[in-house]
């Protein structure tokens, strides 16, 4: 919705999708977070800045979406004594931003839950990564945190702690659960393990050069986050890269949102006992990324989508491979679909299983994927469509029963969906240039970028600083929204559902980590 | 069932059709050979994300598929530390992740091997050393072999594999390969 309308004082924010910035106080940080939710509005990312080296003390963010695009709160607050109200109570996701804000710039929100986040006792815990005058010293050795998880008590009631070393290949996280015999009660998420320093890091980088680390905030979502990262440098520098380039970005990505599904569905046969299931994606998936090395370079298409355009061109020969081999997936998925649904004992495990309701996923803001099996029909590409997504039609794929067969669903689905974008990209792609030149970005300006990536809409806050340095990064992925749902979830399910369940999620670490 | 069945017929053996066939295929039977000869059994792997972006854990999982069937060459991917021969460490270690990963490392029984994954694991790659991470591995456990790359391809990986099995058989004991104990 239009804040100018109520009284904000809104200015254009550049942007490849419609975005707004609107400077607020206390109270009007609270009543724009309240209005845009009374009409549908969502909770994209919160985050703080440090600004004192500009007179202007630190800064809170919080990005919003609603049905006519994004708007940028910016609440400026005087020093680090001074604090902000808790948005959790509007929006619940905001609780874990809000902790990760203090632990990495130092602002508190007013929420009664100050416990850290993002910090794990390998710092001082009055010592502030993001502030301008933090400097890391050498003494400084990782030390172990008393963090205190809810506990539930009661006869029979016990704890399973689990992690942050998982038992397989997957990135490292710790999750409580008090369960009693083999029901879960409750789960605990404790995050942060791979927190590595990305926006830190982002601040020893020229803002040319930042896309390379922004395609490795999250590996499997590389495309995503490259594209989101360009998008907002070019929206800082008024450029808008080549129709060709902006085609070639919107075909790695969907072939990004392939290979993800494909894994996805492999393993979420192998973890409901279809290890057959597995075999075959894992194939498909091969298959493909062995066409992306042909195609852009490199499996996952890493480096590839560059600000102003594409790394490399699409040979003919490419181009037409590709095309060939979405004739050959769509048989294939569509056969093996068939199977999965015919499949008894995977539906069993699949059905009723790990369920978040649509009237959970509204309250709670489940983004991406997992939102739209849960009823939550948003998809960037649909909503506010970027070039050239506003020339594809794409049709959403949704469910409402929210169980671990919907996001199955949804990712058949979107696969299709995806198949039948690629074949029509490669089809009408544009003739010319594959990259416009970036002049030095303008200091001191902010743009923003937002992609629908495999597992919802990853979003990139940029401000350049003197030089074409990069000021202050903030990459934000849908898990933050996400994680949370999941504690819900599995509530009332058993301990060996949740692999199968938490793989039904798919959430990344390190993306939320950073 | 009839569809299952029908499906598996008409996939066939997929191991045997890598695009770069030769390359592969020798890489792979030098490490069944490998494998066989030092160890006489399988190898079992296990794998610690201990700060990547994920990337690398994609191109290990890659390493299970039909194409590359690393448990056909008798090396398998085990739950437990206390069940492994290697620790296949991918970075770079944050410093939220470096005492999981030394307990990790010191609950794998000797003799073992250790094997960095990918330009972080090596380098500390595009994140280097900071507040928040430790860079490469071998700032943190002794490593024996390193596998480069952003992330390394499945061949990459099992080409250090086989490199890591020949460099430090991880059937000898510490008094047979004196040298080797905590080289880096």
């Amino acid at each position: 919705m239009d804040l100018a309308r109520i009284g904000f004082a809104a200015a254009a924010l550049p942007s490849a999708v419609p975005a707004r910035r609107c400077p607020v106080d206390a109270i009007g940080l609270l009543t724009a977070c309240r209005v845009m939710w009374e009409q549908g509005g969502r909770l994209v990312a919160l985050w703080a800045c440090d600004d004192r080296d500009r007179d202007r003390g630190y800064a809170v963010n919080v990005v919003l979406q609603d049905v006519d695009g994004l708007v940028l709160l910016e609440h400026s607050l005087p020093s680090s004594e001074s604090t902000y109200p808790d948005l959790a109570v509007i929006f619940p996701a905001a609780n874990r931003m809000q902790r990760a804000a203090f632990d990495l710039v130092g602002i508190a929100s007013e929420a009664e839950d100050q416990r850290p986040w993002l910090w794990q006792a390998s710092w001082p815990i009055d010592q502030f990564p993001l502030r301008r005058d933090f400097e890391p010293s050498p003494k400084w050795q990782p030390g172990e945190e008393e963090y205190p998880f809810v506990r539930v008590e009661g006869d029979g009631v016990h704890e399973i702690p689990v992690g942050p070393v998982h038992a397989g290949i997957i990135e490292p996280g710790h999750f409580r659960f008090q369960v009693v015999g083999e029901k879960v009660l409750r789960l605990e998420e404790r995050l942060g393990f791979v927190h590595k320093g990305i926006e830190k890091r982002f601040e020893a980088m020229n803002s040319a050069t930042g896309h390379r680390l922004a395609g490795r905030i999250s590996g499997d979502t590389t495309v995503a986050y490259a594209w989101a990262y360009a998008q907002a440098l070019e929206a800082i520098t008024g450029v808008e890269p080549p129709p060709r380039a902006l085609w070639l970005r919107a075909l790695a990505l969907e072939r990004e949102r392939i290979a993800n599904h494909l894994g996805d569905l492999g393993y979420l046969g192998n973890d409901g006992g279809f290890a057959f299931g597995l075999a075959q994606f894992s194939r498909l998936k091969e298959r493909l990324l062995r066409t992306n090395l042909a195609a852009f370079g490199h499996r996952l298409a890493m480096d590839y989508v560059a600000p102003g355009g594409v790394a490399h061109d699409l040979s003919p020969a490419s181009a037409v491979a590709i095309a060939d081999e979405c004739g050959m997936l769509a048989r294939e998925v569509a056969r093996l679909k068939e199977i999965y649904d015919e499949h008894d004992g995977l539906q069993d495990r699949f059905r009723s299983c790990g369920i978040a309701t649509p009237a959970l996923a509204a309250k709670l803001g489940l983004a991406g994927l997992a939102g739209r099996a849960s009823g939550q029909a948003h998809d960037l590409r649909c909503d506010l469509p970027c070039r050239p997504y506003d020339e594809l039609a794409v049709r959403k794929a949704t469910s409402e029963t929210g169980d671990v067969a919907a996001r199955a669903a949804v990712r058949f689905d979107e696969l299709a969906e995806s198949l039948r974008l690629v074949r029509a990209i490669v089809d009408a792609l544009p003739s010319g240039d594959i990259a416009a030149p970036l002049p030095e970005p303008p200091a001191f300006r902010k743009g923003l970028g937002v992609v629908e990536g495999w597992r919802g809409a990853v979003l990139v806050a940029l401000e350049c600083g003197p030089g074409g340095t990069v000021r202050r990064c903030h990459p934000h992925d849908p898990s933050w929204s996400n994680w949370p749902v999941l504690e819900h979830a599995v509530i009332g399910n058993i301990v060996p559902d949740f692999p199968l369940i938490n793989k039904s999620f798919n959430l990344s670490y390190s993306g939320h980590d950073l | 069932m009839l569809h299952i069945l029908r499906q598996i017929a008409k996939t066939g053996i997929k191991t045997d059709a890598a695009p770069n066939a030769d390359l592969d295929n020798i890489v792979v039977s030098r490490l069944q050979e490998q494998v066989l000869k030092t160890l006489g059994r399988a190898l079992a792997i296990r794998q610690v994300d201990a700060g990547s972006c994920n990337g690398c854990e994609l191109e290990i999982h890659a390493l299970g598929n039909p194409y590359y069937n690393i448990e056909g060459l008798g090396i398998r991917f085990v739950a437990s530390p206390r069940h492994a021969d290697m620790l296949l460490v991918t970075g770079p270690v944050s410093k939220h992740m470096a005492i999981a990963l030394q307990r990790t490392y010191d609950a794998t029984p000797e003799p073992k091997l250790v094997v960095a994954v990918g330009d972080c694991g090596c380098s500390g790659g595009i994140f280097g050393e900071s507040y928040a991470s430790f860079g490469r591995v071998a700032n943190v456990i002794p490593v024996d072999v390193e596998i480069p790359g952003c992330p390394p391809t499945p061949t990459a990986l099992l080409e250090g594999i086989l490199a890591a099995i020949a460099v430090r058989p991880p059937t000898a004991t510490p008094a047979d390969n004196p040298d080797a104990a905590g080289s880096s």
